[in-house]
């Protein structure tokens, strides 16, 4: 296990490695590195004494590895927009994230696992069909398109939830009693106005996910349900509950978690849209002003801290896959 | 398949336009399914919409002497401020008319999720073929590439090849090709390393046929089924991740508007309930994708040899 | 009926209604299982004997159906129970064994898990009196240390030991019956000796009746009391095990007998019966073996019925091999 676990985190910082170049050649390399990282008004002097000053006058690969330098030590450059630290900007904002794709996550496996099973043990009932033409619509839905009728509908003509913003707020990791809802790590889960404020988006970005998990599960229960254990099951005399919940259940687990897990980060990347559309103040909200108004250091950052989250998700669905799965744990052991 | 196809059929059938060709018996499954015929009936009628857009909409939206401001955020169903046509799917803020400007934007929205999807084939085709052909060290460097690449979501790869390289049509489809163009390599390199197994391969090296004779004529034609699959599959992710992009900023700009920029910019009239500015565009899409998915269903359950009997 | 029988099956009929027709997979199967003996269930692959198994255990799943006969165990039917009553006989009174041993482990289980559940369903005992009658059948079907091995998942096994534990899990509630479907056909042959040899030991020692579902005749000849043959869904023959196998009365028995490679004098090409097993979709009219039978005649188009040709032996043939051909010609 050991060994393994070595060998991947090798393997990841390989990744990272690769991607910190494919972002430094990207924004230092294509555009030009004067304009993305010297504010426009700056005059000649000071232009030079920056491109000294960031070393962009040394040769290329030492300009890599000096942004390497910085990068390993948190330095990712200032925003031009904010006057801030790039990733602390990028910091903030990630709760808000964190907690919308952890919201949307959930709701793909409360509303999917039981739709997916229910169309797996029942294949050829109508409901089973109704749930299958829906998880088709589920893909082919424009995510942003359905945000936009969601606010219409349930926020300007119903009126039942707002339509924007993250609402109250309240700290956990701050100093709750003293200054409550004020200082620390701000979340919206903790409050009704901010869980009101995140169900539309919520729903928003889990959409695909759901029927991601239908499709997953049903063909899962499908394939399983064939299995002679599942027959040999039965012939012990077990309930159905228990073969469905016990024999059937964990067997499938494994790959819809595996898909969830590894789907967990590109739920934040596609968060990205749902932030937009209801002005969800996450870092995907915060990526597309910064690209927008072109404040590469932001966008430097976010890139370099998504690929680390993508990595890092990676090898934590790994090992809980061979957690899950006794005969890979077992390999692994081997190797 | 063509072997036996000819091989049943030709004494069985004393006419000859009943032959079954692999084209007719794939026409013939494809119809099997009724969903996916009206998936082939409604985006041929898109498709004829969009060519035809300049000659059947009621007006050119984007020529600015045809709009009039007056008539902006219409409902749907008034009549223009000339009193020449009626304004079915309302106008937005510029007076313009939805139905028009739809027609114009599945142009752009078809034209640029094809065009990328088929540039994209075209690459990932072409480098899915040579790493399983030449294998060793060009497979290892492709096939890492893809892993790479498949590794990270679209909209993310798209989101940091835009934020290299600014906005704009061009820039739009260079993300989607580079976002698409691993799909279409691991399709091809995993047919084509069976493919190349086959006796057909051997007979061609054995006849000392060039490398991409061999790899163009006689690989790639074998491989072709599962490229279909997945070309369609993928012309309507082109379109909806192009409308995302549009509609995000970072897409095509204002002048020439994809679906997707239509629905962004109704965006801040429905908070006033001006809900067409919005909602129509966002039908057009979804009828496009839904439509092409439906065949693309089928063409999976036809030409996939492990559903065949 | 005597009065030992564990179970008497009477004209079952199970089909199975698909898109391109009904398929008679048991059609008119009738036997008996007398307690603690062991009948030998022969046939190919498809001849419908895995079906009149799973009908027994009430495991026919849609879209079969058992349509007709009664299957009795002991008097009572099963074909009229409810789902629940069903359920508590299996794996308890009628256990199941399968054929392959790889595949009826959950692979996500541990053994202690998949056993425990077994006894839990039946017994109401304590967690950890089930595992002690858990470690205790895994002793008695030879697996060695077994407090370790339930601790095991079941890739951990190899095949035979595999099939120990499904046995052991069979033998839990020490049924009455068990049907075993080909157990050993995915075995080495030296541990398909042994467990043979195990079974035939438990099944004389508690009494349990076995059906043992084979294609191969070496195995029944070794282990079974009586013996029925299947083809194409019904049972063409069926007797004690030292008559049919001497004295075949059905020409596929025959056949089969005679293509058991080991029966062929050594240089001479082996024998087999000629043509396929015909697809129960469409069978022909009359006897389903005459477009392979060497012994076919004009009579054999009409649907013979299974007549006792001698005391305990009967055979559903119009020209059964005790006759001469030129009887029918």
């Amino acid at each position: 296990m050991t060994v393994y676990l070595v060998r991947r985190l090798i393997q990841a910082l390989f990744v990272v490695l690769a991607m910190s170049l494919i972002v430094f050649i990207g924004v230092y390399a294509i555009g030009d590195p004067v304009e993305i990282l010297i504010s426009p008004d700056a005059d000649q002097i000071e232009r030079e004494r920056a491109i000294r000053a960031l070393g962009l006058d040394l040769p290329l690969w030492q300009q890599y590895l000096v942004f390497l330098t910085n990068a390993l030590q948190g330095d990712l450059g200032r925003s031009f927009v904010f006057n801030e630290p790039a990733l602390r900007l990028i910091l903030q904002r990630m709760p808000a994230t964190l907690e919308l794709a952890f919201g949307a996550t959930f709701l793909a496996l409360l509303i999917g696992l039981p739709l997916g099973l229910y169309a797996g043990l029942r294949p050829n009932s109508p409901a089973s069909k109704t749930i299958m033409a829906g998880s088709i619509l589920g893909f082919s839905l424009p995510t942003f398109w359905v945000g936009l009728m969601l606010i219409m509908v349930f926020a300007v003509q119903l009126g039942w939830l707002p339509s924007t913003g993250r609402g109250e707020t309240c700290s956990v990791l701050g100093f709750i009693g003293i200054t409550p809802c004020s200082s620390g790590v701000q979340w919206s889960f903790l409050t009704t106005d901010g869980l009101a404020h995140m169900v539309m988006p919520a729903i928003n970005l889990a959409l695909f996910k759901i029927s991601l998990v239908i499709r997953l599960t049903r063909a899962g229960v499908r394939e399983t349900m064939l299995m002679d254990y599942v027959k040999f099951a039965r012939a012990k005399g077990l309930s159905p509950a228990r073969v469905t919940f016990v024999h059937v259940f964990k067997n499938i687990l494994i790959p819809v978690v595996t898909v969830v897990g590894l789907e967990l980060g590109s739920t934040i990347a596609f968060s990205v849209v749902t932030e937009s559309v209801f002005a969800w103040p996450g870092m995907g909200k915060l990526i597309i002003d910064s690209i927008n108004v072109l404040d590469r250091p932001v966008i430097v950052a976010y890139l370099m801290i998504i690929v680390l989250m993508f990595i890092t998700i990676n090898l934590v669905v790994d090992l809980t896959y061979s957690l899950l799965d006794p005969r890979v744990r077992l390999e692994n052991k081997g190797t | 398949m063509s072997q036996s196809a000819i091989g049943e059929a030709a004494p069985a059938a004393p006419r000859k336009d009943k032959v079954e060709t692999p084209f007719r018996r794939f026409v013939s499954e494809f119809a099997e399914s009724k969903v996916a015929l009206l998936g082939l009936v409604v985006f041929a009628i898109i498709a004829i919409i969009a060519i035809l857009a300049p000659w059947i909409a009621p007006q050119n939206p984007y020529d600015l002497a045809q709009l009039d401001i007056m008539d902006g955020r219409l409902e749907p169903g008034s009549r223009n401020g000339s009193d020449t046509f009626n304004y079915l799917l309302g106008t937005d803020d510029q007076g313009r008319d939805m139905l028009s400007g739809i027609m114009y934007g599945l142009r752009i929205s078809l034209t640029v999720g094809a065009g990328s999807a088929l540039i994209a084939c075209i690459v990932g085709a072409s480098l899915g073929l040579l790493a399983a052909y030449v294998g060793k060290r060009t497979d290892t460097v492709i096939m890492r590439l893809v892993d790479l690449q498949l590794s990270f979501p679209s909209i993310l790869v798209a989101l940091m090849i835009l934020a290299f390289l600014g906005k704009g049509v061009m820039n739009v489809v260079i993300a989607l090709v580079i976002v698409e163009w691993a799909y279409y390599a691991r399709t091809v390199r995993g047919t084509a390393l069976v493919e190349r197994r086959r006796e057909y391969i051997e007979a061609a090296q054995c006849l000392a046929l060039p490398t991409h004779r061999i790899m163009f004529r006689h690989l790639l034609p074998n491989c072709l089924p599962p490229l279909i699959v997945i070309a369609t599959m993928q012309v309507a992710r082109a379109i909806a991740l192009e409308a995302t992009l549009s509609f995000l900023g970072l897409g095509v700009p204002i002048t020439e508007p994809s679906l997707g920029l239509l629905i962004a910019n109704g965006y801040e009239y429905m908070l006033s309930g001006k809900y067409w500015i919005s909602f129509y565009p966002g039908i057009a899409l979804l009828v496009t994708i839904v439509s092409i998915n439906l065949m693309g269903d089928q063409l999976r359950d036809v030409l996939n040899p492990r559903l065949k009997k | 009926m005597s009065a030992a029988a564990t179970l008497e099956v009477r004209n079952l009929r199970t089909h199975f209604f698909t898109r391109a027709g009904v398929v008679k997979a048991v059609d008119d199967v009738s036997f008996t299982v007398e307690r603690g003996k062991v009948l030998g269930l022969v046939g190919e692959s498809g001849s419908g004997k895995t079906v009149t198994g799973f009908s027994v255990l009430g495991l026919v799943d849609s879209p079969g159906r058992i349509v007709g006969g009664e299957i009795l165990f002991h008097g009572r039917d099963l074909t009229k129970m409810s789902e629940r009553e069903m359920r508590d006989l299996r794996g308890n009174r009628i256990a199941m064994i399968f054929q392959d041993p790889m595949m009826t482990l959950n692979p996500v289980l541990r053994v202690d898990t998949q056993m425990i559940e077994t006894v839990l369903a039946h017994k109401k005992v304590s967690r950890e009196e089930a595992r002690q009658r858990a470690r205790d059948t895994l002793g008695m079907v030879g697996i060695p240390s077994p407090d370790e091995r339930l601790m095991s998942y079941p890739h951990q096994f190899s095949g035979g030991m595999r099939q120990r534990v499904a046995i052991a899990i069979a033998l839990l509630h020490e049924p009455e019956l068990i049907v075993a479907d080909e157990p050993t056909t995915a075995l080495d042959v030296t541990i398909q000796g042994q467990i043979l040899a195990e079974v035939q030991k438990l099944a004389s020692t508690t009494g349990t009746s076995l059906i043992w579902i084979t294609h191969d005749l070496s195995v029944v000849a070794g282990l079974a009391d009586d013996v029925a043959v299947m083809y194409a869904g019904r049972v063409v023959e069926k007797g004690p095990v030292s008559q049919v196998l001497d004295v075949p009365l059905h020409p596929y028995t025959a056949g089969l007998i005679g293509s058991v490679p080991s029966r062929n004098k050594r240089g001479e090409p082996l024998r087999q019966i000629p043509g396929m097993t015909p697809s129960l979709l469409n069978l022909p009219p009359g006897c389903a073996f005459r477009t392979r039978c060497p012994r076919a005649a004009d009579v054999c188009l009409t649907e013979p019925g299974i007549r006792e040709l001698q005391p305990g032996h009967e055979a559903r043939c119009f020209i059964p091999m005790n006759t001469p051909t030129e009887q029918a010609a």
